[in-house]
C-alpha cells in the first residue's frame, strides 16, 4: 500500500519540473510500460487479499488516471508551446498591400435611366425603345409638326440625305408613334435613349439623353399627369418634399402643353432640390395632341392622356452634382472612375434607389 | 421678344408692379428669360463741352482735351476722334461708367504717358446709332445750358426678354401679350380708339396682285404718303424704341419698327419715286436677281412671292426689301405697304435663300390679316405728325377674304381634360376676354377664333386657353396608382443591363461615346460595312455614324492614355449602324484592355494584358448570362481589325448561326497609324442581337437536382498533335467518348520546343470519369482510357505521348 503512495507523490513530484516530450515518454514508460510501475501493480491485484482488494484496485485507477493526466497535460503544454514558437517565426506585414484588383464603374446615365425605369416600374409603365436613325414622318409629321412649321427650327436636325427625309431623331417622341402603331391602347409606356441635335457648346451637346412618357387610357387627365410627375420627381431626388410648378408652353404634339420647373437653392456651393426660391426647368409635357392619336389610328374621342419627356442628362447632373454635360461623353478615365457606380448598386425598388 | 412694363402699359391698366408682371407672363405661358436694367449706371454719362484741345505730345492722332463736365475741375481727357474740337458739346464718361456698346467699364489710364480721366463718346459707343467716325456732336442750341446733366433720360422700365413659342405670334407684339394678361386678370385691355385716315386723295400708284398657282399674298393695303421730310425721330420715338434695345435710324424707319413691336403688324416702306409704273405682286422666274436691304444680293427661284414694277423685283414679299426702292433721309414720297403673306411660302423661301428677318419671323407664324388697315392708319398718321406731309386713302387689293374659323366647344370637355372643372361664367368671360366672338347653341358654343390667333383651330385649343388663362396651379394631383400589369422590361432589355453589369463587374469602366464619329477611325474599323455620312454634321471629325464601337472607343483610351493612365478597361454598349435605313443597328457590347496586370506589385508577377484576358471576360459574361460554355464553338476568322493570329469569334453552339462575340488582339498596324502608346491593347465585342433569348424563365431553368456520390478518378494524358490542331478539337473529342461518364475536361499544358517533332505541339490534359450509377473499376477505367486515346488519336491524328 505505502507503494501507491510513493508512487503518486514520486512522479507527480518529477512531473512538476521542467521536462522535455523525451524525459515525458521516459516517465511514461517507467508508469505504465509492460513492467512499468503502475502497469505491474495491476497484475498484484490478484494477491492482494480480499478484503483489502476493493479498495487497492480503486486506489490504484485513481493514481493510474491522475498521473496520466498529469502526463497528457504536460505533452500538451510542450506541444502549443512548439506551435507558438514556430508561429512566432511566420508572423509577415499584414498591411503589405493585397493582391490587386480591379475595379469597374456604371456610367451616371445608365444608372440614372436604371433609376428612371425602375420609379416608373413602380407605377405601372413599361419600358419601350426605338431606334436612334427615324425618318421625317415619324420624327416630325405624325407628331403634328409638319413640313414648313417653324416649330422645327427648334430641333437642329442631322440629316442623313439630302432630301431630309432620314435623319436621327431629335427627341424620344417617336417612339410614341412607333408604340401607338404597334399595339392598342391602353398604352403606358417609357422609353430612355440617346436623341440627337446639332447643336454644341458648352450646355448643349449633339448627343443627349431623354426619356419619353406615354400613358394612354379612357379617362387620363391633367391630374393624372400632375400626379405622375409628381410622384417620379419625389421618387427620383429622394426627398420627402418637391416644389413642383407647371408653366404653360407650346409643344406641336400636346395640347395643352406645359413645362415643369423644380424649385432649388444653392447650399454651399452645391444645388438642393425641393426648396428654395429659384426655379429650375426640367421637363416638358402635356395632353397628346388629338392630331397625333388620330394619325396612329387612336379615336381621340375615346382615348386620351399625356406625354412628356425628360433630359435625363440634366436629371443625373441635378442628382449627382455634375456640373458639366460634356463631360458625360469625355471617357475621361478620372471622371468615370468619380461619378460612375459601382455594377452591384442596381437601383431597385426594395433597396432603394441609392445607397 | 423684349418689353418694357411702360411699354406694356400702353395697352394695359393696372395696378400691379413689375415682380407681378413678371410671374404673371410666366403664368400664362410666357416664358421670361431675363430681366435687364438697361438704365444702370447711365446716369453717370454726362453733357460735356470741350474747352481746348491740344496735339497729344506722343501721338500724332490723339488730342488731349480739356473738358468742361459742369464741375468746378476741368476734365483732361484724351480722344482719337477726328472731330474732337474746342467748342464741341459731346457726351462725356467719366472713370467707372460701363460703355454700353462694349460693357467695358473705365478706368483712369495712362494713354501713351498722358494721364485720361474718362472718355468721350461716339454714338456708336452709346449704343444709339452705328456712326462711329467721331465723337458724338449735341446742338448748342439744345444742350448749351446743360452742361453737366445727365445724357440719358432716366427709364423706369426694366428690359424683359420675352421666350415666345412659335403658335404665338400675336404676343410678338405688345398689345398681344397686354391681352393675354388682361384676361388673366392682370388688368384691363385699354380701347385704344385709334385714329383713322381721312383724305381725299386716292392712291395713285397702281398696285396688282397677279392671281396665280401658289400666289402667296391674298392682300396687299398699301397709301401713299407725299411730299414728307424724313427726319431724326423725336424724342419720346427714340426713347421707346431703345428702352427695348432697338436703334433709332430715321423716323420713317422707327415709325414702321414701332408699328410692328407695338401690333406686330409688319410694314414696308418705298420710296415711291423709284417704283416704276405700279405695283405687282408675283411669283418670281428662275435666275431674277435683287439687291436686299442687308447689302446682298440674291438669286431667286420659280415662285418666290415677290414685289416687283415694270423694273424687276423690289423685294421679297414679307421677308426683305431691295436697295433700290429703299427710304433715305432725303425721300418725299412714300409708298407705306401692309400686306398678308402665306407662312409656307414665307419659310420656304426663307429658307431656300437662307435669310432670316424680323418680318420673316412674324409672317412664317402668321400675321393677323385684319391688321392690315389698323397698321396703315397707325403708321401714316404718325409719319404725317412727324415728317409732315399729305396721305392718300388706303387701297386694299385682295384676291380672297379672310375665313373666321369657327369652332364647336362644348364645355365638358375642359374638365374631361384638365380633371377640374369651371363655371360657363368664367369661361365665356376667359374668352371673350382674349377675343372670341361666342355664339350660345343648343349644347354646345360656337366660337369664332380672332384672326390674330393662327393657332387656334379646334376644341382642344380653347380647352388649352382656358386652363392657361385659369392657371396650372389649378389642376388637381391625381396620385398614381401603384400596379403593374405588364413587366417593365423585355427579355432583350433585361440581357442588356445584365451584360451592362457584368462587362463593368469584371473591372471596365462604362463609357459613352457619339453614336457618330470621325470617318478616319471608322475606316480602320468599318470591316464590311459601308459608310454612313451625315449630311450636316457639326464638325468634320464627327462626320459620319460608327460601324463599330471601337473607333470612338480607341480614341479615348488613347487620350487617357496621354493622361498617364497606363492600366486600363473601359467599355461602352450602345448601337452600331450597318445603313442609313431606321432599325438597321445593333447593339453591342464593345471593350478595350490596355497596359499590363500587376504593374509594380509586390507580390504578383507582372504581364502584359493578353487574349485570354479578354477572352474570360467574354466567357465569364456569356456565362453569367446564362449561356453554356460546354456548346460554345470558337473559330478564329475575325475582321480584319483584330491580329489575324491572335484572335476569336465566338458561337453560342456549333451550328455557328449566328456570331456572339469576336475577342482579341487590336491589330498592331491600326495602333501604329493612331499613334497609341502602350504594351498591350486588348478588345472584344458582344453582339448582344445576335444573342438568343432564353426560353426558359429563371426558375424554369432550375432543373432537378442531381449529383453522383460515387468515386470520381482523375486521368492525366498527354497528345502530341500537329500545330494547327486546336484545343478545342481535342476537348470535343474527348468529350464524344461518353458524355455520361466524362464529367470535366481541363487543359492542363501546352508545350511546343524540346523533345517535340517540328511543326507539332504536346496538349496535356486532365479528364475527371465518373459514373452516377456505380464506383468504376480499374477495368472500366483502363477501358475508359483506351477509349479516349483511341478517338482522340482517330479524330484529330493526335498520338498519345509515352
Amino acid at each position: 500500500m505505502p507503494d501507491l503512495k510513493n508512487i503518486q507523490n514520486d512522479y507527480s513530484a518529477k512531473l512538476n519540473n521542467n521536462l522535455s516530450l523525451e524525459e515525458i515518454n521516459q516517465i511514461k514508460t517507467e508508469l505504465f510500460g509492460k513492467n512499468g510501475l503502475i502497469s505491474s501493480q495491476f497484475k498484484n491485484i490478484g494477491s492482494i487479499p480480499e478484503t483489502d482488494r476493493k479498495k487497492f484496485a480503486s486506489d490504484l485507477n485513481q493514481i493510474k488516471d491522475e498521473l496520466q493526466n498529469l502526463i497528457t497535460n504536460k505533452i500538451n503544454e510542450i506541444e502549443s508551446k512548439k506551435i507558438n514558437e514556430k508561429l512566432e517565426k511566420e508572423k509577415i506585414d499584414v498591411t503589405l498591400p493585397e493582391r490587386s484588383f480591379v475595379r469597374g464603374k456604371i456610367h451616371p446615365v445608365s444608372q440614372t435611366i436604371d433609376e428612371i425605369s425602375s420609379i416608373f416600374s413602380e407605377i405601372g409603365f413599361s419600358v419601350e425603345e426605338g431606334p436612334d436613325i427615324e425618318n421625317e414622318y415619324n420624327n416630325f409629321t405624325a407628331l403634328n409638326t409638319p413640313d414648313n412649321h417653324p416649330a422645327r427650327d427648334m430641333h437642329d436636325t442631322f440629316y442623313l440625305d439630302e432630301n431630309k427625309e432620314i435623319l436621327l431623331r431629335t427627341h424620344t417622341s417617336p417612339v410614341q408613334i412607333r408604340t401607338m402603331l404597334k399595339d392598342k391602347p391602353p398604352f403606358k409606356i417609357i422609353a430612355p435613349g440617346r436623341t440627337y441635335r446639332s447643336d454644341s457648346d458648352q450646355t448643349h451637346a449633339p448627343m443627349f439623353h431623354q426619356v419619353e412618357g406615354l400613358h394612354i387610357d379612357k379617362n387620363i387627365n391633367m391630374g393624372h399627369l400632375k400626379g405622375c410627375l409628381n410622384y417620379f420627381i419625389k421618387e427620383f431626388f429622394e426627398v420627402e418634399k418637391i416644389k413642383m410648378r407647371f408653366r404653360p408652353s407650346h409643344f406641336p404634339f400636346t395640347e395643352p402643353s406645359a413645362e415643369v420647373d423644380i424649385g432649388y437653392e444653392i447650399k454651399d456651393g452645391k444645388i438642393v432640390i425641393g426648396d428654395g426660391d429659384q426655379w429650375l426647368e426640367i421637363l416638358g409635357c402635356g395632353m397628346v395632341h388629338p392630331n397625333v392619336l388620330k394619325n396612329v389610328k387612336v379615336d381621340p374621342s375615346k382615348y386620351q392622356g399625356y406625354a412628356f419627356g425628360i433630359g435625363i442628362d440634366r436629371l443625373a447632373m441635378l442628382k449627382y452634382g455634375i456640373n458639366d454635360l460634356r463631360a458625360f461623353f469625355d471617357c475621361d478615365y478620372r471622371w468615370l472612375n468619380h461619378f460612375g457606380f459601382d455594377p452591384l448598386d442596381v437601383p431597385s425598388n426594395y433597396r432603394g434607389l441609392s445607397r | 421678344m423684349k418689353i418694357t412694363f411702360d411699354w406694356i402699359k400702353d395697352h394695359l391698366d393696372t395696378k400691379f408692379k413689375e415682380d407681378k408682371l413678371l410671374e404673371q407672363l410666366t403664368n400664362v405661358g410666357i416664358e421670361v428669360e431675363g430681366v435687364e436694367n438697361l438704365s444702370a449706371g447711365l446716369d453717370l454719362f454726362k453733357v460735356a463741352k470741350i474747352l481746348k484741345t491740344e496735339k497729344h505730345p506722343n501721338a500724332d492722332r490723339l488730342k488731349v482735351c480739356d473738358v468742361d463736365v459742369g464741375e468746378k475741375e476741368i476734365k483732361k481727357v484724351v480722344c482719337g476722334a477726328p472731330n474732337a474740337r474746342e467748342g464741341l458739346i459731346t457726351v462725356y464718361a467719366p472713370p467707372g461708367a460701363i460703355v454700353p456698346k462694349s460693357k467695358v467699364k473705365l478706368v483712369v489710364a495712362k494713354i501713351r504717358d498722358v494721364t485720361s480721366y474718362g472718355m468721350l463718346c461716339s454714338e456708336s459707343e452709346l449704343n444709339l446709332s452705328d456712326e462711329s467716325d467721331g465723337i458724338t456732336e449735341l446742338s448748342s442750341k439744345k444742350y448749351g445750358k446743360s452742361i453737366g446733366k445727365s445724357y440719358f433720360s432716366k427709364l423706369n422700365s426694366n428690359l424683359i426678354d420675352l421666350s415666345i413659342t412659335p403658335n404665338r405670334p400675336d404676343c410678338l407684339g405688345m398689345r398681344g401679350i397686354a391681352r393675354d394678361l388682361a384676361a388673366s386678370g392682370f388688368g384691363k385691355l385699354k380701347d385704344l380708339k385709334e385714329k383713322k385716315i381721312k383724305s381725299n386723295n386716292n392712291q395713285s400708284l397702281k398696285v396688282k396682285i397677279n392671281k396665280e398657282k401658289n400666289q402667296a399674298c391674298s392682300s396687299f393695303g398699301s397709301c401713299l404718303i407725299t411730299n414728307v421730310k424724313n427726319t431724326e425721330s423725336p424724342k419720346w420715338l427714340k426713347d421707346k424704341l431703345v428702352s427695348i434695345g432697338q436703334k433709332p435710324i430715321s423716323a420713317i424707319v422707327d415709325i414702321t419698327n414701332y408699328v410692328m413691336l407695338d401690333i406686330n403688324r409688319p410694314l414696308h416702306a418705298y420710296d415711291a419715286d423709284k417704283i416704276e409704273k405700279g405695283i405687282v405682286v408675283r411669283n418670281s422666274k428662275s435666275g431674277e436677281e435683287f439687291t436686299a436691304l442687308d447689302n446682298k444680293n440674291y438669286k431667286l427661284d420659280d415662285g418666290m412671292c415677290v414685289i416687283s414694277d415694270s423694273k424687276g423685283v423690289l423685294g421679297l414679299g414679307g421677308i426683305i426689301g431691295g436697295t433700290r426702292s429703299g427710304t433715305e433721309f432725303d425721300t418725299k414720297n412714300i409708298l407705306l405697304e401692309s400686306a398678308y403673306f402665306e407662312p409656307r411660302s414665307i419659310r420656304s423661301t426663307s429658307k431656300k435663300l437662307n435669310l432670316d428677318t424680323d418680318a420673316k419671323f412674324r409672317f412664317e407664324r402668321g400675321i393677323d390679316p385684319l391688321s392690315i388697315e389698323d397698321g396703315l392708319n397707325k403708321a401714316a398718321l404718325l409719319i404725317k405728325e412727324i415728317c409732315g406731309g399729305e396721305i392718300s386713302k388706303i387701297d386694299i387689293q385682295r384676291i380672297e377674304i379672310c375665313k373666321i374659323k369657327t369652332i364647336k366647344f362644348d364645355t365638358n370637355l375642359f374638365e374631361k381634360i384638365t380633371g377640374f372643372k369651371i363655371s360657363t361664367k368664367e369661361i365665356l368671360k376667359i374668352l371673350e376676354d382674349l377675343g372670341f366672338k361666342i355664339k350660345k347653341e343648343k349644347n354646345y358654343f360656337k366660337l369664332s377664333a380672332p384672326t390674330w390667333r393662327p393657332d387656334i383651330s379646334q376644341e382642344i385649343d380653347i380647352v388649352e386657353e382656358l386652363v392657361r388663362i385659369t392657371g396650372y396651379d389649378k389642376i388637381k394631383i391625381i396620385d398614381p396608382i401603384k400596379e403593374r400589369t405588364k413587366s417593365t422590361l423585355t427579355k432583350s432589355q433585361k440581357l442588356f443591363h445584365f451584360l451592362q453589369r457584368a462587362i463593368a463587374s469584371k473591372g471596365y469602366l462604362e463609357a459613352i461615346t457619339w453614336s457618330f464619329t470621325d470617318s478616319n477611325y471608322n475606316d480602320h474599323f468599318k470591316d464590311k460595312n459601308k459608310e454612313i455620312k451625315i449630311v450636316n454634321p457639326i464638325s468634320s471629325d464627327l462626320g459620319v455614324l460608327r460601324n463599330s464601337i471601337f473607333s470612338n472607343l480607341i480614341m479615348y483610351m488613347n487620350k487617357n492614355l496621354d493622361r498617364g493612365f497606363k492600366d486600363l478597361s473601359i467599355f461602352e454598349i450602345g448601337p452600331i449602324f450597318t445603313s442609313s435605313n431606321p432599325g438597321e443597328q445593333n447593339t453591342v457590347v464593345c471593350g478595350l484592355s490596355a497596359g499590363k496586370k500587376s504593374r509594380l506589385s509586390w507580390i504578383e508577377k507582372e504581364r502584359n494584358v493578353d487574349v485570354f484576358d479578354v477572352k474570360r471576360d467574354v466567357v465569364q459574361t456569356l456565362v453569367e448570362a446564362g449561356y453554356n460554355s460546354d456548346r460554345f464553338f470558337i473559330d478564329s476568322e475575325t475582321p480584319n481589325y483584330y491580329h489575324p493570329g491572335k484572335s476569336g469569334r465566338l458561337f453560342l453552339n456549333r451550328g455557328k448561326d449566328q456570331i456572339a462575340a469576336y475577342f482579341g488582339e487590336i491589330h498592331p498596324n491600326i495602333l501604329k497609324k493612331i499613334d497609341i502608346k502602350t504594351e498591350s491593347l486588348m478588345g472584344f465585342e458582344i453582339f448582344v442581337d445576335n444573342l438568343k433569348l432564353p426560353k426558359k424563365t429563371l426558375k424554369d431553368q432550375k432543373t432537378k437536382f442531381q449529383v453522383s456520390d460515387y468515386q470520381k478518378s482523375e486521368r492525366d494524358f498527354a497528345f502530341i498533335v500537329n500545330k494547327e490542331i486546336k484545343a478545342q478539337d481535342l476537348i470535343n473529342a474527348v468529350s464524344s467518348v461518353d458524355q455520361k461518364l466524362i464529367s470535366n475536361i481541363k487543359v492542363f499544358d501546352v508545350y511546343e520546343g524540346e523533345n517535340i517533332p517540328e511543326n507539332q505541339k504536346s496538349i496535356a490534359i486532365s479528364v475527371t470519369i465518373q459514373s452516377s450509377e456505380k464506383t468504376l473499376n480499374d477495368n472500366d477505367l483502363e477501358n475508359i482510357n483506351n477509349l479516349i486515346i483511341k478517338t482522340v488519336e482517330n479524330k484529330t491524328g493526335a498520338k498519345i505521348r509515352s
